[in-house]
């Protein structure tokens, strides 16, 4: 069969020396180095490409290029490299490339689901939306899994991508995207100006449709010379990137161009290592658009059998390729170049069985070429159908009438192609993306760029000259060059460039072609990717539809992965027509990017795994680690949450190190808590402002309990202050909260208090904090701490000293989160492991633990100390929180202090902090479980507040919990009822400190 | 991605920045025991401007200053920028 397809010689993107061996649904073809999937498909005669979504029709290719709405298919390396939905037109062969299509059970020739096909009238447009409505539980487990199985687009493999990704920036005075022949001229005449350039283009070659140029001349040489040579030059300019298999997918502000470079899809064995698609994020001074125009297909019952494709496409797989669509080829069409198509068929061998025009007339070089050369033309003719079951076998053409209807019967024509055009849409997507505006072109019946949005040009084809002469394209290329560097304020070099045999065509066809009354209601598809037919937009008019946004979403009519860049213009001539309005007043839909689907890998690139987010470590992670512990994440921290022994789980491991810390004394590493130096000598009146206590009381070496709010009174943030000398506070956050303290801090002292000298510094990671909290803590530490006296007398608690620990400069700090004698020593961070490691050391005689995060969590909920953003949660005052006792009550001014005046947050039925003791002590609440008043309410259930924190706590051997409460202060001693999954549970509302109230062995 | 002029650094892409809201919205003093409803109009009320917008950014990958910039939200074309305190 193979050579029926397949000229003998010819095809500009061969290597005809290289036969290539692939697969496609398992049956082994072969093809030629430079072929796409979908030219040696059709080179071995396959047109039978896909299943369509929505009725499981058979769908053949279409187009050459990306635009291509059935030819999706999956390319399998192995298990984790296998890519869906991938255009067999943009695939390019490779030695045992393995394709396969999809949307297809069991076979592609015999597909189950073709009977959605026969059941059809009863699936029309918005058939989801009307059927599946009830019950609405049903559409989630029932209706949208089975959809979604049975119009699958391809699956996504199971494993994680073994690939690499790359993403780099470019910076250039002129982007080019599109290496057509306007692409090429303008970047020949920016890079003779010496401008920095990037061209790029989606093809594996540069020279767009110069690639498929059948007789044009182009500087005296061949179009296929002049191409090699130009780009040549473009490779020797210092300044210029040529950038090909490259898709400038996204048009961002401040003239930035997204472009996704395909590296290693197209080789047969990629070199391991080597980056699969590099992301540009190009910024460009000026842009030019050179990004051509698509073809669109024709509107008629039948229009997508197999065998049925674009007259361009046609061309360009004949040119490219060698390879013929079919050998009894029939042509239908509204353009002028159709004609050339044809006449380049018949030089080539195949038997033209018909070229019907719609148009009454056409003329021009190529019209008379084609008639002198004896291709048979029916002017004035459309069809009103085809014929054939996986690939067309005849078409059958109707005279149109002088007012354009079908009155006489058809005639069928036999043929095994049929090329259609209906003319060429500028692909005006990148304009439109850059918030460009349209203009409709009466006269070429498409929108066409008008005024840009950003510093960009529109040349060539999408620009509108679609068809026109080389030598147009060529002059308006180097002039908009001009213009371009002009603005980047580059001399520019003025360059043209001489043509001669290059002809000019036109011609254009809208909406649905005319069809005898009695067969209004065929199956003529617009959108052929999803399965949207002409009859589908007339009733969403019917039904009422106005708005073509909403047309399109109704009908899902460009709504595919192509986007409907075959299928749009010609689904809003079909919705205008029936709205009885001209189509620039129905107007276009919105251009959104991406222009074509990006895999996720290269919008993702090196921000994976380890990459993903930063890791942060304390200078005791190692010690940690080496010991076992169990790390979790908090912001960006790994912190040790326990220290498990030989057999022991969370709960054991917490169990001891609880004990451990209130029997003896235990080593916590808090140097993640965040840590800001505010200084200046305004340093204590602008942490008056910012918090709600007083500081100007506060000697140096003492220490407070700060709490920070918002504006709108609500608690943002707390940790203790130190006032470290006169003019210098030492500020500790929130492990997770340092970074927006310090952005808070900064925005209230340059915006709204600028007259304040003050300096701030985050030493977060300046200091590794060594915790030591326990009744031994001052013994272990006082054989370690030399000169610094940290006596109950000398430093008593909340206060702070200067000394060497170890022979370190550290800063001590008798402060505790455990309720326990405590002291955490601040080193600096280098040191940090060596001083924990002879901390640790000094306290092994005395019966040291070290504990993590989860103890620390115990430890503190027992003592009723909150956890901001855990027992407050953005709603809560300082009162609600029972911290009003740190309201500085002479104040004239901190932040949420106007706030707190609000009848709204001074009502004494706000929820506030209260303690829980479960009637069960063996029952540890959930966390977030709700409360109610009274027992035994059935839903909807009055609830007068949530738990917060709950903890087992083996000091107390029960359970406790913190929880915010309704008027929680005056329910002391109530009891509340908690309803869970086992069934309600009563418990008693208490103070929420559950351990040593009197404070008697903090302050040991 | 925009390009922002930082009024101390000049021109840098927009992910050295973060956007800080509205620029010139008055902040009470709370000496001046403002009314409830100035208060609300401070903490709540934004323009959500379609057309030129006085906007605060923070350069804080850089010199970490608030400044503000006139921004185009039909266009997200920049206008200028300048510092705090300035009009
Ligand atoms: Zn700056």
């Amino acid at each position: 069969m193979s050579g029926r397809w397949r000229l003998a010689a010819g095809g500009n993107d061969l290597d005809r020396s290289r036969p290539i061996r692939f697969e496609f649904d398992g049956r082994a073809y072969q093809g030629l180095q430079g072929d796409t999937l979908a030219a040696a498909l059709l080179a071995n005669g396959v047109h039978l490409v896909g299943r369509s979504f929505k009725y499981h029709r058979p769908r053949g290719i279409v187009a050459a290029g990306p635009e291509d709405p059935n030819a999706l298919v999956t390319v399998r390396r192995d298990a984790a490299r296998t890519t869906p939905n991938l255009n067999a037109g943009q695939v390019e062969l490779y030695e045992g490339l393995v394709a396969s299509s999809q949307n297809r059970w069991p076979s592609l020739r015999f597909d189950v689901g073709r009977v959605n096909d026969l059941l059809s009238r009863f699936i029309p447009s918005g058939f989801y939306y009307k059927t599946f409505m009830w019950p609405r539980t049903a559409w989630h487990r029932l209706y949208e899994p089975r959809i979604r199985a049975a119009a699958g687009l391809g699956m996504a493999p199971a494993e994680a991508d073994p690939d690499c990704y790359a993403q780099r920036y470019g910076h250039c005075d002129v982007l080019i995207v599109g290496a057509g022949p306007a692409g090429i001229a303008a970047a020949l005449t920016a890079a003779r100006s010496g401008a920095r350039v990037l061209l790029c283009d989606e093809q594996p070659q540069c020279g767009g449709s110069v690639r498929a140029e059948r007789a044009a001349r182009i500087e005296g040489k061949p179009a296929a010379e002049w191409l090699r040579d130009a780009m040549q030059e473009l490779a020797q300019a210092r300044e210029v990137t040529v950038l090909s298999r490259t898709t400038a997918f996204a048009y961002l502000p401040h003239n930035m161009v997204a472009l996704s470079e395909r590296l290693t899809d197209h080789l047969a064995a990629p070199p391991p290592g080597k980056p699969r698609e590099r992301l540009w994020q190009v910024r460009a001074r000026q842009v030019i658009l050179a990004t051509g125009a698509i073809e669109r297909p024709l509107v008629f019952p039948g229009n997508d059998l197999p065998g049925v494709m674009l007259a361009g496409a046609a061309r360009s797989f004949l040119h490219r390729h060698g390879v013929l669509p079919g050998n009894r080829v029939a042509l239908l069409t509204a353009h002028d170049e159709s004609y050339g198509t044809a006449l380049d068929l018949k030089n080539a061998g195949v038997d033209i069985v018909g070229l019907a025009d719609l148009r009454p007339r056409a003329s021009g070089a190529l019209v008379e070429a084609a008639r002198r050369a004896g291709v048979p033309i029916r002017a004035a003719t459309t069809a009103i159908g085809t014929r054939g079951n996986l690939r067309i076998s005849a078409v059958g053409l109707s005279a149109l009438d002088a007012d354009g209807s079908v009155s006489g019967a058809p005639e069928w024509v036999d043929c095994d192609a049929l090329l259609v055009s209906g003319g060429y849409t500028p692909s005006v997507h990148l304009h439109s993306q850059a918030r460009g505006k349209l203009r409709w072109d009466g006269a070429a019946q498409s929108f066409v760029p008008a005024a840009a949005g950003q510093p960009c040009r529109s040349i060539g084809a999408c620009s509108g000259l679609t068809g026109a002469a080389l030598a147009e394209v060529f002059s308006q290329a180097a002039a908009a060059a001009c213009a371009a560097l002009e603005a980047c304020g580059i001399a520019a070099r003025p360059a043209s460039f001489t043509t001669s045999d290059d002809m000019t065509s036109g011609g254009s066809w809208l909406g649905a072609l005319p069809l005898p009354g009695a067969m209004r209601g065929g199956k003529a598809f617009v959108d052929w990717q999803n399965d949207v037919t002409a009859a589908d937009l007339a009733l969403a008019v019917r039904e009422g539809f106005r708005s073509i946004e909403h047309i399109k979403r109704y009908t899902t009519t460009g709504m595919a992965t192509d986007q409907g860049k075959t299928s749009n213009l010609n689904a809003l001539a079909i919705a205008a027509q029936q709205l009885g309005r001209p189509i620039p007043e129905v107007g276009l839909t919105t251009f959104r990017m991406p222009y074509l689907p990006v895999g996720f890998g290269g919008l993702a690139g090196y921000a994976r795994g380890e990459l993903f987010a930063p890791l942060r470590k304390t200078p005791m992670y190692d010690w940690a680690a080496a010991r076992g512990a169990v790390f979790e994440p908090v912001a960006m921290w790994q912190r040790a949450r326990y220290f498990p022994q030989s057999g022991e789980d969370m709960h054991q491991a917490v169990a001891r190190e609880c004990q451990c810390v209130r029997r003896t004394c235990g080593l916590f590493d808090a140097s993640t808590l965040g840590k800001i130096e505010v200084a200046g000598p305004d340093a204590v009146e602008f942490m008056n402002r910012m918090y709600v206590n007083s500081w100007n009381s506060l000697q140096v070496g003492r220490c407070r309990y700060g709490i920070l709010l918002r504006d709108d009174g609500f608690v943002y943030d707390d940790g203790v202050v130190a006032r470290i000398a006169a003019d210098r506070l030492h500020v500790t956050t929130t492990t997770g909260g340092a970074p927006r303290v310090l952005g808070m801090m900064e925005d209230y002292l340059q915006t709204e208090w600028p007259d304040l000298k003050v300096w701030l510094t985050s030493t977060t990671e300046q200091w590794a904090v060594i915790a030591v909290q326990g009744p031994q803590a001052r013994a272990v530490l006082e054989d370690l701490v030399g000169q610094a006296d940290i006596s109950a007398a000398a430093l008593p608690h909340m206060a702070m000293t200067r000394g060497l620990v170890c022979g370190v400069p550290a800063m001590i700090f008798r402060v505790s989160f455990t309720g326990e004698l405590g002291y955490e020593i601040n080193v600096p961070a280098d040191y940090g492991a060596e001083v924990w490691n002879a901390v640790w050391q000094a306290g092994q005689a005395h019966g040291m633990c070290a504990y993590g995060t989860e103890t620390m969590h115990v430890l503190r909920a027992e003592k009723g100390y909150i956890i901001v953003g855990q027992d407050t949660d953005g709603t809560m005052t300082p009162d609600d929180a029972g911290l009003g006792w740190a309201v500085g009550k002479s104040k004239s001014e901190f932040i949420g202090m106007v706030s707190l005046r609000k009848p709204a947050l001074r009502d004494p039925d706000r929820k506030q902090l209260v303690g829980l003791l479960t009637a069960d002590p063996r029952h540890v609440l959930e966390e977030g479980s709700q409360i109610a008043a009274t027992p035994g309410q059935r839903p909807p259930m009055r609830l007068v507040g949530h738990v917060t924190s709950s903890y087992y706590s083996p000091v107390l051997g029960r359970s406790i919990a913190l929880a915010v409460v309704s008027g929680g202060r005056a329910r002391h001693g109530q009891t509340l009822y908690v309803p869970t999954p086992r069934g309600e549970t009563a418990v008693t509302v208490t103070q929420p400190v559950f351990y040593d109230p009197k404070g008697e062995r903090l302050n040991a | 991605m925009l390009v922002i002029p930082c009024p101390y650094c000049g021109p840098r892409p927009e992910l050295e920045f973060s956007y800080g809201g509205q620029a010139h919205v008055l902040r009470p003093a709370a000496a001046t025991n403002p009314d409830p409803a100035g208060w609300n109009a401070f903490q709540y009320e934004r323009a959500n401007t379609r057309g030129l917008h006085a906007e605060r950014w923070r350069h804080v990958h850089g010199c970490a200053r608030f400044f503000n910039v006139i921004r185009d939200t039909t266009t997200d074309e920049v206008l200028r920028s300048y510092r705090s305190g300035e009009k």
